[in-house]
């Protein structure tokens, strides 16, 4: 059963970790702010989340597990806004001068 | 054993880092550089197991700090070049001060005894009568209560120094700019949404500072940002500098503490003395009233004196 848990564990946190790289490829690789801004938020809504998810049966209690689901959540809200202050500033700066 | 593979990145990102901040061309760059500086250290210490210093440094040293310079860099180069560089004599000078230091310091480091003097074992012996669970809150409220005194004086002389910067004519009104609220935009949204959650953390950190890492400048920090978020949204104004509750709640924490500390005069063995049995309650009193001033003086400090008013 442990053995299980652990795998489980070490799959989801490894694809996270590949989300991580991958999005880090893409802020560095990508053209544009607005592709940019994707592959930022897919690191932290995936790669967090699958991380987080790998964690959760390490959790020694429920609430440690409801503490990690928590900062994911969080970082989703925060990496959102954030995500659509960009957007619309790059937005702002494209629009001619009326 | 697998602990360099994590601390030789972590070092080798840290020293990148503080050099990228050094050498970034425009001003925006440089406080991206400090940005991350202040995230790796974090991990920094928590990898050396200073959990209390990793949350200060991030709360302070990588959240707050940067929010104010972020917002003076926007404001006095707009983010795109580095206003006139100074003369290059005095950078050659400045290079050589610095430089001076680090090899003092790293002379100072190497200079350390094998075994480096430790105070953890007596405090850890005389943690019972404080009631408290973790031997940093200890330290900081009951062994060394008189530095953490001062430290929390330096607050309100910071607020004094930042409003006295106002000009006359606008004395009295409220810190900071004005902000237009944009009625769906995604900050509105956030700063209503997030306030609810972050006020629990703030005070749920400053509360389990007692027994685990944590404390009221951490929880201070978070409640601040609570306070912040709303007002840069536009949602809500704060008060005028004139304000007396303004005011009294960046003084009450200082006044709780020297008030209790004067009172170990009558009730305990002197200053700052907690009489047996009162130690741990007393402290969450000032803790608690503390946690109050810093959220309060750290937003303030954030905001800046008063400035104009935009036009309606």
């Amino acid at each position: 059963m442990s053995i299980l848990v652990s795998l489980f564990a070490a799959a989801c946190v490894l694809a996270g970790a590949f989300f991580f790289i991958a999005g880090t490829l893409g802020l560095l690789r990508f053209g544009d702010t607005l592709s940019r801004v994707h592959a930022l938020t897919k690191a932290d809504n995936l790669g967090l989340g699958l991380i987080v998810l790998g964690l959760l049966p390490l959790a020694d209690s429920l609430a440690d597990a409801f503490k990690l689901v928590l900062i994911w959540a969080l970082v989703l809200l925060g990496g959102t806004t954030a995500a659509q202050l960009v957007a619309s500033a790059v937005r702002r700066d494209q629009r001619p001068p009326e | 054993m697998t602990g360099w593979m994590l601390d030789l990145p972590l070092t080798l990102g840290l020293f990148c880092a503080g050099a990228a901040t050094l050498a970034a061309r425009s001003l925006f760059g440089a406080v991206l550089g400090f940005i991350s500086t202040g995230l790796i250290a974090t991990i920094v210490w928590v990898r050396l197991e200073a959990p209390d210093v990793a949350l200060t440094e991030a709360v302070i040293g990588a959240a707050a700090t940067s929010v104010i310079i972020l917002y003076v860099a926007s404001r006095i180069g707009g983010g795109a070049a580095a206003p006139t560089p100074p003369h290059i004599a005095l950078r050659v000078l400045a290079a050589i001060l610095s430089a001076l230091l680090a090899v003092l310091l790293a002379l100072a480091l190497l200079a350390l005894p094998e075994q480096a003097p430790s105070l953890a074992g007596p405090v850890l012996e005389k943690i019972g009568p404080t009631g408290l669970g973790n031997p940093v809150t200890a330290v900081l409220m009951a062994h060394r209560a008189i530095d953490t005194l001062l430290e929390s004086a330096v607050l309100v002389f910071a607020v004094f120094a930042i409003w006295s910067m106002a000009p006359d004519r606008r004395w009295g009104r409220a810190p900071g700019p004005a902000f237009v609220a944009e009625p769906h935009g995604p900050l509105t949204f956030l700063a209503r949404v997030l306030p609810p959650i972050g006020i629990v953390i703030g005070i749920y950190i400053a509360w389990v500072g007692a027994d685990a890492p944590g404390g009221k400048f951490q929880g201070g920090a978070v409640l601040a940002a609570m306070w912040v978020l709303p007002w840069i949204a536009g949602l809500i104004a704060p008060p005028s500098i004139r304000d007396m509750r303004l005011r009294l709640a960046i003084a009450a924490g200082p006044l709780v503490f020297l008030m209790v500390g004067l009172a170990g005069f009558a009730w305990a063995e002197g200053f700052l003395a907690y009489p047996p049995g009162y130690a741990k309650t007393l402290i969450l009193v000032i803790e608690t009233a503390m946690t109050l001033s810093v959220a309060v003086a750290m937003a303030c400090m954030i905001a800046g004196p008063p400035e104009r008013r935009p036009q309606p």
